[in-house]
């Protein structure tokens, strides 16, 4: 089975033409968003990092950023510095430089200030623009698809009907040889035991109850009960009552397929199949955090409600009850909801949820990119001084 | 069909309202081979959970066949279970 995607260089795929203009330190961000703005067509992103960070914590956000940046649905990156930061255009430069992406390189300190920054990013981007211009959609095969899940807003309905749902449409990618990244630590907790019995082998069993433990010690070490944050104030009012229950109802996105591995926060899997990110729960560092990892396109669903996007790969939303569906439709793109009205059923959502999800890859907008939702934050280890 | 509640496993002791049950009475709750009447005893929100036999102080609650958190009252056959009368057993910092 194929989608229309458009195939780089290194043989890596991807589902839309973006370019980028990339601060890789917080002191760039303006300048970054004014040179985007300056040059229609393409996108820039904003964040506090790129200076600080120690050890583990430089390592993951360099890892987030040039996967990010090297990620088959960006035609071209246009790398912005201050001059002084520890996270420079020269080190996301050097890491994305083997991957094959096209990039330019700019630092505020060097061109003396503001605006002669942005005049000379203006020329750079255009010259990405027209180089991006130049790609095309070709058919290619659906086992190049990595498809990245996530819940938010999650009520009780979303492990009825959105959840087992996006499962289903999972189970079907993976049957035809694709990826499906199923991530979110804190809602693996209480669902080992659902997992534990499907990894591949025992290494891979023992990787998911470490980065369970890893996250319910934060808990522990706070001194609170983990209830005080998840479930979140609208999951309990939607009826979700412990973060066990939250994480049964959440595990069932990734389908009932063998897990083949568990990979970092942002780190690129070496296998196909079912993979586990290991991730917070925030919906904008998993969402920025699986695109890094890989995925093309994001299925999110949602039972309270959400707007959230990402910059770079189309993010397809699924409600969970038709009440929300009716409030929110210019947010959301399927409604599971239908399956409790008996008018839908698990398998047909699932099929709908597939064969949108491949018009979406081949080119199809979603709700939150004709919105204009571009929502991005990267995970920080709070390892900073 | 319309149904008033879901059941996801044999094994639970909870079932989720998938309408609102705004003044409790006599809900047709599907389980796995059959349909079973519970009188529902207080008011139900739409999402929300309740106990399908008594349930006592400290038993574990049971939703897809497995462990959500326990009871930290007796639950009653049709009561509202929820943040009220459940805890949850996972990252509990606030314990020794």
């Amino acid at each position: 089975m194929n989608f229309m995607g458009y195939r780089r260089k290194n043989g890596r795929i991807g589902t839309r033409n973006h370019v980028l203009v990339f601060p890789t330190v917080i002191c760039a961000t303006s300048v970054a968003e004014m040179i985007s703005r300056a040059v229609p067509g393409t996108i820039s992103v904003t964040h506090p990092h790129g200076c600080g960070h120690l050890g583990r914590e430089k390592e993951l956000i360099v890892r987030a950023m040039a996967n990010f940046c090297a990620h088959p649905n960006v035609a071209g990156v246009l790398l912005v510095g201050l001059g002084c930061e520890l996270i420079t255009p020269e080190l996301i430069a050097g890491e994305i430089a083997g991957e094959g992406q096209r990039f330019e390189i700019l630092s505020i300190q060097d061109e003396g200030g503001t605006t002669a920054t942005v005049e000379r990013g203006k020329t750079l981007a255009e010259g990405l623009l027209e180089q991006a211009a130049t790609a095309r959609r070709e058919p290619v095969d659906v086992s190049g698809l990595i498809v990245g899940t996530k819940c938010g807003g999650s009520d009780t309905l979303s492990g009825l009907t959105a959840n087992p749902a996006v499962g289903n449409a999972a189970d079907r990618l993976i049957a035809a040889g694709g990826t499906v990244i199923l991530t979110e630590t804190p809602e693996l907790i209480g669902a080992e035991d659902v997992l534990c019995r499907r990894a591949a082998d025992e290494g891979i069993a023992a990787r998911i109850r470490e980065i369970t433990a890893a996250t319910e010690a934060i808990s522990q070490k706070a001194g609170v009960d983990i209830r005080s944050s998840e479930p979140s104030p609208g999951n309990k009012e939607g009826g979700l009552t412990t973060l066990e229950e939250k994480s049964l109802g959440a595990v069932l996105k990734g389908g009932t397929s063998t897990v083949r591995q568990v990979v970092d926060y942002a780190g690129k899997p070496s296998e196909k199949g079912l993979i586990i990110m290991d991730s917070p729960a925030h919906d904008a560092v998993c969402n920025t955090g699986m695109i890094a990892a890989g995925a093309q396109v994001i299925v999110f669903t949602t039972g309270r409600g959400t707007p959230l996007g990402a910059p770079t790969a189309p993010v397809l939303k699924i409600s969970s009850n038709s009440g929300i569906y009716r409030r929110m439709t210019e947010n959301i793109d399927i409604n599971a909801g239908d399956i409790l009205d008996g008018k839908e059923s698990i398998n047909s959502i699932g099929e709908l949820i597939f064969n949108e999800i491949i018009e979406v890859a081949s080119g199809k907008l979603t709700k939150a990119e004709v919105l204009g939702h571009r929502e991005f934050a990267i995970h920080s280890l709070g390892l900073n001084v | 069909m319309s149904l008033s509640a879901l059941v996801l496993h044999k094994n639970d002791n909870v079932a989720t309202a998938v309408r609102p049950l705004e003044n409790g009475g006599k809900v047709a709750v599907e389980i796995e081979d059959g349909v079973v009447d519970i009188e529902v005893l207080q008011p139900v929100p739409f999402g929300h959970k309740f106990a399908l036999r008594d349930i006592k102080a400290g038993e574990r609650i049971i939703k897809y066949g497995e462990t959500i958190g326990q009871a930290t009252e007796g639950i009653r056959k049709g009561e509202h279970v929820h943040l009220h009368n459940v805890e949850g057993l996972r990252g509990r910092g606030d314990r020794p």
